[in-house]
């Protein structure tokens, strides 16, 4: 399994990762390294296999219908790189 | 006063030997003299330290003091800590004061003990080595040229080099026992869903556990005791009665049945390392433990799977970070999406953006099948596995990491070769089971640390285990000279 | 060439929860900016979600309404894309395991029956919002949405024609409000759809390609945009070209769908499992007793209301609508006793128009049930006529007086003695004798002229009926 500087390309874009020019072909490198590795698991018959998403084999507990949450936006707000009138600003989403 | 344990702190405390506030100006005055050197603390929280402290006496002083009371310890950046810096070893976190605490510092803090600050720690937990910190690589004290482990490695050198009589720590694929074999000490990943993770910046949600870090398993008893038990903000986290972990420690070992994998044994181990393991497990056999052989068949696909679904966990948990609502944003962003790529790219390390890659191509349309979902199936081989040890034998045993610490760079330009050096840990994290590391002597001059794996909640037995071992070994006692 | 319509409805209903989905921030509509956005749905480094029961119960109490399958055991999953309004960079939603799966619901359309198949619903949390004025040349984001619940109610592509779709849509609008999961405020987005339209050539079995319209909060936007939609792929078609599968806007200002361009990148979600949450299991036990609590269903209703009180299917249909119609309706039945078919009238007739005037929903009416149903058997017992009765209404509007009150306050009761009718009429005869003459040589349209006269001299009071009698009698 290898993978082209083009994957990497999606891959980043999908991730939202800015990667520079010079350093896909690196990546590609490595993660095709890693795909390899990863590679290993293909040669084990799972089909009769059911997957383990947790490891304890739980269910979810509920939580009851109460407001516990009192308005923390100045605290929060102080985190922020951004805002006006309360609002989280980033670039424009044109729609 | 630097040399003593957290029992032993707590009994001078209590008998007014000397006071909190002493005690932690005096790890304050060590951590100034030694970690310029070691880069084990982030961010020291003296002022915050010394008002713990005055309250603390203030409790002793009452007799209203509980056994941690006064008793400095440090936290994980991976911690989030209400009004101080907690970030997670990022330049992404870099600005990040946290407007709250998370379970375990709550819990510590109403124990009564003492923050002395937040710990290095490879970026986001990635790393076996500490040197995908932005704030620059923990020294591994017993020989600073080389590395303390990862990614807990702020937390073990620390512990190691007295500068604090203990830590925290997480593991999420051999992240709390790797460093504590790197630098001596005693640490313990604890079963998955024992210890809350509200407020544990997440690497990978299903793996993620956070456990003690210190000299000695008696040590380990007492931290655990404050950080285990349920809380409803974690749904993950299990609702059942926490035992005295203290008032099991000492219980005779006769009868016990300890397997010994021959996977943990194979290529690629250490033979000094083999040796020391067979050495620890000798001493076993003379406090009343059987030994069997046993096998562990899907073990070499433990890696493989660990590296799908921590990556996969890992893309997703780290999308929040995208320079919006807090945290690093990139300066003058053009738009929306230059926004989201370069505040993502510059605030990310290599490391933690090549398992965002990973993780995100295992996740994408075509591949989720081959990747992620067959590395659940794996998973449950694993866990099989191990269920199946556990009806022949109590508990396993083993190396933690096939080597002693490796040099600063030896490693880092390979992914894979660093992956390898969790070899023996992952597998733990894979079936939620815990897992502990202890001293059992040196190669060289690095010391070499022996994995107990045990059932699920098998915790104060694992903790009786590597307690009565030290009461007859003192590899546990030896400090670096710094 | 004929084309056939092909409509399926994602319709999105917010649960009328306390709390948000995953955390105990308040749903409240209408708070300033981000003062209900807590760590959790701010999506803070090391916050956890925990499931809301009630978002459980809602979704249960759908399914057993819609008849579905209550999954046993369904899964949370993310949903991976980035966008300024999701802060996690996930949706926590349900993909292959959904709580409710397969049910159905019958829709009339112009007196016509269709079933039309429910594939499933998941519990999801809603995004924030986006707001695009001007903050030099910024977007401003609000959080407080983020994390309430939803209910993502999936249909077959069952529906022919948008005004199918309109009744689909309208049916679970009022199922929703019946079984009081959602407040169904379209305007405040608390009911709204994506709908998924195709058309292919009548007769072909295979589905052409589809453009999603996103986010659609009225009925008549969802009957509008479906049929600009259906006439733009049309066009294409019969132009020779293709229609592309892609997510397109509706603009109500300018009537038309347009593609959506910011999401112009393929999407590749990347679900998977939420490992921060554990299965959902829920057991037979939940479910009967969310069973037990189920209010009567629309359809049930309206069965009922054409049996028990003799109503058309119209009738019964608009009466059982919303549940708070239904049950002031027969509130009013109750109190009056008999004659449900007058007392439809009113309610579906002067009332509901006096409503819709002020703008007032029908628990608002400033008169109560029983006032009503004073102001109805006063005319089933003939003291007023129907014509008086409308008057007494706008008395009953305005006041807090019962119908037999202002009746008797404005003497407004109708004259049924028949010799004051008699005394009237000779009075009109007598004081008319033209008018007289010419109705006795057949001139019969002068009849009217002397229903007037008497209608004038009491007032409007005489008894109609009674009135034509003596008068016939009188002048023959």
């Amino acid at each position: 399994m290898s993978l082209t500087s083009e994957e990497v390309n999606r891959i980043a874009w999908l991730a939202r990762l800015a990667i520079d020019s010079d350093k896909t072909d690196a990546y590609a490198h490595d993660l095709s390294g890693i795909l390899n590795f990863i590679e290993q698991m293909s040669a084990v018959d799972t089909s009769a296999v059911s997957p383990m998403a947790h490891p304890l084999d739980q269910a979810q507990r509920l939580r009851p219908d109460v407001v516990t949450e009192p308005d923390q936006r100045a605290l929060f707000q102080q985190l922020a790189p951004a805002v006006d009138a309360g609002l989280y600003l980033v670039p424009k989403v044109i729609e | 006063m630097h040399e003593k344990t957290i029992a032993e702190l707590s009994l001078g405390l209590k008998n007014k030997a000397f006071s909190s506030q002493e005690l932690t100006q005096a790890f304050l005055a060590r951590i100034q003299t030694l970690d310029p050197e070691l880069n084990a603390f982030i961010t020291v929280t003296e002022d915050m330290a010394l008002a713990s402290a005055k309250a603390a006496d203030a409790l002793l002083a009452k007799g209203e003091a509980g056994p941690l009371t006064g008793i400095p310890i440090a936290q994980k950046d991976i911690f989030c800590t209400k009004g101080v810096r907690s970030s997670c070893g990022s330049k992404m976190l870099d600005n990040f004061i946290s407007p709250y605490d998370a379970t375990v510092v709550e819990r510590f803090n109403h124990a009564g003990a003492v923050m002395l600050g937040k710990l290095n720690m490879d970026e986001f937990a990635m790393g076996s080595s500490n040197e995908t910190s932005f704030y620059g690589p923990v020294k591994n004290p017993w020989d600073t040229g080389t590395v303390p482990g990862g990614s807990s490695g702020g937390s073990a050198a620390a512990v190691a080099a007295r500068l604090t009589p203990g830590a925290t720590g997480t593991d999420t694929g051999g992240s709390i026992r790797q460093p504590a074999a790197f630098c001596g000490i005693t640490g313990l990943k604890p079963t998955y869903g024992l210890v809350s993770r509200w407020g544990m910046i997440a690497f990978a949600s299903s793996l993620d556990q956070a456990g003690p870090m210190a000299r000695t398993a008696e040590d380990c008893a007492m931290m655990l005791q404050a950080m285990a038990g349920f809380d409803p903000k974690d749904s993950t986290c299990v609702d059942q009665p926490v035992p005295d972990y203290s008032a099991t420690l000492g219980q005779p070992l006769d009868g016990l049945r300890i397997g010994l994998p021959k996977e943990f044994f194979g290529e690629g181990l250490d033979p000094e390392i083999a040796r020391l393991i067979q050495a620890a497990v000798d001493e076993y056999r003379k406090l009343g433990a059987t030994v069997k052989d046993i096998s562990l068949p899907n073990m070499h696909l433990s890696g493989p799977a660990y590296y799908v679904v921590a990556p996969a966990e890992c893309s997703s948990n780290l999308a929040r970070l995208d320079g919006v609502r807090y945290g690093y944003r990139c300066a003058e962003p053009k738009d929306l999406k230059d926004l989201y790529m370069r505040s993502r790219g510059e605030g990310f390390g290599a490391e933690v953006k090549r398992r965002i890659l990973i993780g995100t191509y295992a996740l994408s349309a075509g591949y989720y099948d081959a990747y992620y979902l067959k590395a659940q199936k794996i998973r449950r081989l694993i866990s099989e596995d191990f269920k199946r040890a556990y009806e022949e034998v109590d508990v396993i045993m083993g190396p933690t990491s096939p080597s002693a610490a490796f040099r600063f760079g030896e490693k880092s330009a390979d992914p894979i070769a660093m992956y390898l050096s969790d070899i023996y840990t992952i597998a733990v994290n894979l079936a939620g089971l815990p897992g502990m590391s202890i001293p059992v002597g040196f190669s060289g001059k690095l010391p070499v640390g022996m994995q107990i794996i045990g059932n699920y909640f098998s915790e104060a037995q694992l903790l009786n285990l590597a307690h009565r071992y030290q009461q007859v070994t003192d590899w546990h006692r030896r400090s670096p000279s710094l | 060439m004929q084309w056939e319509t092909v409509i399926g409805l994602e319709i999105h209903a917010q649960l009328a929860t306390k709390s948000k989905i995953f955390s105990g921030a308040a749903t409240a509509y209408g708070a300033e900016p981000n003062t209900q956005a807590c760590a959790i749905d701010l999506g803070l480094p090391g916050v956890l979600p925990v499931l809301n029961q009630e978002a459980v119960r809602m979704a249960v109490k759908f399914g057993l309404a819609i008849g579905a399958t209550v999954t046993p055991r369904s899964v949370f999953a993310r949903k991976n894309y980035f966008y300024p309004d999701l802060p996690k960079g996930y949706q926590i939603s349900q993909y292959d395991l959904p709580v409710v799966g397969n049910g159905q619901t019958t829709i009339a359309v112009d007196g016509e029956e269709k079933v039309i198949g429910i594939t499933r619903a998941h519990l999801e949390e809603d995004a924030g919002k986006s707001l695009h004025e001007d903050f030099h040349g910024f977007s401003g984001i609000d959080l407080n949405r983020a994390g309430t619940p939803l209910l993502e109610i999936v249909s077959e592509p069952d529906m022919r024609s948008a005004k199918e779709a309109v009744g689909y849509m309208k049916k679970l609008h009022a199922l929703v409000r019946y079984l009081e999961i959602c407040d169904g405020n379209m305007q405040e987005g608390s009911f709204r759809c994506d709908a998924n339209v195709s058309i292919r050539p009548k007769g072909q079995e295979k589905f052409g390609t589809r453009a999603e319209i996103k986010n659609l909060n009225s009925f008549r936007f969802v009957e509008k945009a479906i049929n600009f939609e259906v006439e733009r792929q049309i066009e294409i078609l019969e132009s020779g070209g293709q229609v592309i599968q892609e997510t397109r806007l509706y603009d109500s200002v300018k009537d038309e769908t347009r593609s959506m361009r910011s999401k112009e990148e393929a999407n590749d979600y990347r679900y998977f499992p939420d490992p921060d949450l554990l299965p959902l299991e829920i057991t037979p036990d939940f479910i009967e007793t969310v069973r037990a609590g189920l209010p009567e269903l629309p359809d049930a209703k309206r069965d009922r209301f054409k049996a028990a009180y003799g109503l058309n299917a119209y009738d019964a249909e608009v009466l059982t609508a919303t549940r708070e119609l239904a049950a002031y309706f027969e509130a009013v039945v109750h109190a009056a006793g008999s004659d449900a078919k007058l007392c439809a009238n009113w309610v579906m007739g002067d009332l509901a128009a006096a409503l819709n005037k002020a703008g007032l929903e029908i628990e608002q009416s400033p008169v109560q049930p029983d006032r009503l149903a004073g102001l109805v058997q006063r005319i089933a017992d003939d003291t007023i006529s129907g014509k008086i009765a409308k008057q007494v209404f706008e008395a009953l509007w305005e006041s807090d007086e019962t119908a037999d009150a202002i009746i008797e306050k404005q003497g407004l009761k109708q004259i049924t003695d028949t010799g004051a009718i008699e005394a009237i009429i000779d009075e009109i005869i007598a004081a008319n004798p033209d008018q007289v003459a010419g109705y006795k040589s057949g001139k019969d349209k002068l009849f009217g002229f002397f229903v007037g006269q008497a209608m004038k001299a009491t007032g409007g009071k005489a008894n109609p009926a009674q009135l034509n009698d003596l008068l016939k009698k009188k002048l023959q």
